[in-house]
C-alpha cells in the first residue's frame, strides 16, 4: 500500500513536471526508479520504453509500463492515474481561460519561452535513452542509422522498430 | 465554432478517441490532426493549432491535455472523461499484455536480443524527434542558448527537473516577452 502511495504521490509531481509531455520526464523517471530506488536495472528500463514505443497509443504509457514493474496492475493504475490527474484538472480549467486570453501578449510569449525549454528536455531524454540501452558498439550502430533513418527520411517508425527487433532476434545487437 | 464543424455525440466522442489511441504509434499527434480536424471535423484547423499550443504549454502528456480540453469544449466534465478513457483504454490492455509476455519471456535469450534490438531502435527514434524539434527552434539567439542550458543542466549534470524549470521557466518566458516587445517596436 505505501509502495502505491509512493508511486501516486511521486508521478502527481512529476505529472506537473512534464513541460513538453512525458517523454521529457525519462531523466526525472531514471532517477526515482533506477538510482534512488533499484526497482530495475537500467536496462530493464530501456526495454519498457521500448515496449512503450512499440506498441500503439500515447508516449505517456511507458509510465503505466514502469509503474507496473514496481507493484504489478495496480501500481501501474497508481502511476498511470498519478500521471495523468494532476495536469488533466489544470488543464480543464485553463481549457477554459485560454480563449479569452487570445489577445494577451503573454500567451505568445509563454509558448515561445516554453519551446526552447522542452527542446532541451527531449534532447537530455534522448541521450538518458541512449545511455541505457545501448550496450555495445552495435547498439550504438543501429541507434545512430535508425536515427538518421528517422530524421532524414519519412519512413514508418513501425519498419525501423521492427527492424532493430530483427536484428536484435539474430543476435547482433 | 465555426459552422463547418461538426459537434460529436458523447459515443462519438469516446469512439473517436478510441480509434486514435489504438491506431497512433510512436506518438498519436499527426493522426489526432487528421482525425479531428480532416475526417471528423470537429475541429477547424485554427482551433486545433490553438489547443495543441494549449496542451503543449501546459505540462503532462500532451496528448491527454488536447483530450481533457476538446472534451470538455463538447461536453463539459463528462467529456473529458470519456475522451481520456477513450483514448487510454485499448493501448494501456495492450502494452500491459506485452509487458506481461515480456516479464514471462525475458529469460530467453532470443528475447533478450530482440528486445535490445527494440530499445536501441526506440532510443534513435527519440534522438531523431530532439533532432527534427532542435532544427525548427527559433532563429535567434537567446533560444538557442536556453535549449542548450537545458539540456546540459538535466541531461549532461543530470540536476533535479524541478530546480531546472522553476529557474530557467520564468527566465525564459520573460526573455520571450522583450523579443516580442522588439518584435512589435519595429
Amino acid at each position: 500500500m505505501m509502495l502505491l502511495l509512493s508511486l501516486l504521490a511521486s508521478f502527481s509531481v512529476f505529472s506537473l513536471m512534464a513541460v513538453g509531455g512525458a517523454i521529457t520526464l525519462i531523466p526525472e523517471m531514471h532517477h526515482y526508479v533506477v538510482e534512488s530506488h533499484h526497482w530495475m536495472s537500467g536496462q530493464e528500463f530501456a526495454a519498457l520504453f521500448a515496449i512503450a514505443q512499440a506498441a500503439p497509443g500515447p508516449n505517456v504509457l511507458v509510465v503505466s509500463l514502469i509503474g507496473w514493474k514496481v507493484a504489478g496492475l495496480a501500481g501501474a493504475c497508481a502511476a498511470t492515474v498519478g500521471m495523468c490527474g494532476p495536469s488533466s484538472l489544470l488543464c480543464y480549467y485553463v481549457a477554459q481561460l485560454w480563449q479569452r486570453w487570445h489577445a494577451s501578449p503573454w500567451r505568445r510569449a509563454i509558448e515561445r519561452g516554453l519551446a526552447p525549454l522542452t527542446i532541451g528536455l527531449v534532447a537530455g531524454s534522448a541521450m538518458l535513452m541512449s545511455e541505457a540501452a545501448n550496450q555495445h558498439w552495435t547498439g550504438w550502430l543501429l541507434c545512430a542509422g535508425s536515427t538518421v533513418l528517422a530524421w532524414r527520411t519519412r519512413i514508418n517508425p513501425l519498419w525501423l522498430l521492427a527492424g532493430g527487433a530483427l536484428l536484435g532476434f539474430a543476435g547482433w545487437i | 465554432m465555426t459552422p463547418s464543424t461538426i459537434i460529436p455525440s458523447r459515443r462519438q466522442l469516446f469512439l473517436g478517441f478510441f480509434s486514435i489511441g489504438l491506431s497512433g504509434f510512436g506518438g498519436v499527434l499527426p493522426l489526432a490532426h487528421r482525425m479531428l480536424v480532416q475526417q471528423r471535423r470537429w475541429l477547424s484547423e485554427e482551433e486545433f493549432t490553438e489547443l495543441l499550443g494549449l496542451g503543449q504549454i501546459l505540462p503532462g502528456p500532451n496528448i491527454v491535455n488536447m483530450s481533457i480540453a476538446i472534451g470538455s469544449r463538447f461536453h463539459g466534465v463528462a467529456g473529458a472523461w470519456l475522451a481520456v478513457a477513450g483514448l487510454m483504454l485499448a493501448p494501456l490492455v495492450i502494452v500491459l499484455s506485452m509487458a506481461m509476455l515480456y516479464d514471462h519471456y525475458q529469460s530467453l535469450p532470443d528475447v533478450q536480443g530482440t528486445l535490445r534490438g527494440l530499445a536501441s531502435t526506440a532510443a534513435g527514434l527519440l534522438l531523431a524527434m530532439a533532432l527534427r524539434m532542435g532544427t525548427k527552434i527559433e532563429r535567434h539567439a537567446v533560444a538557442v542558448l536556453l535549449a542548450v542550458l537545458t539540456f546540459i543542466a538535466v541531461g549532461v549534470l543530470r540536476w533535479p527537473l524541478l530546480l531546472v524549470l522553476l529557474v530557467l521557466a520564468p527566465v525564459s518566458v520573460w526573455l520571450a516577452r522583450q523579443r516580442g516587445r522588439a518584435g512589435d517596436k519595429s
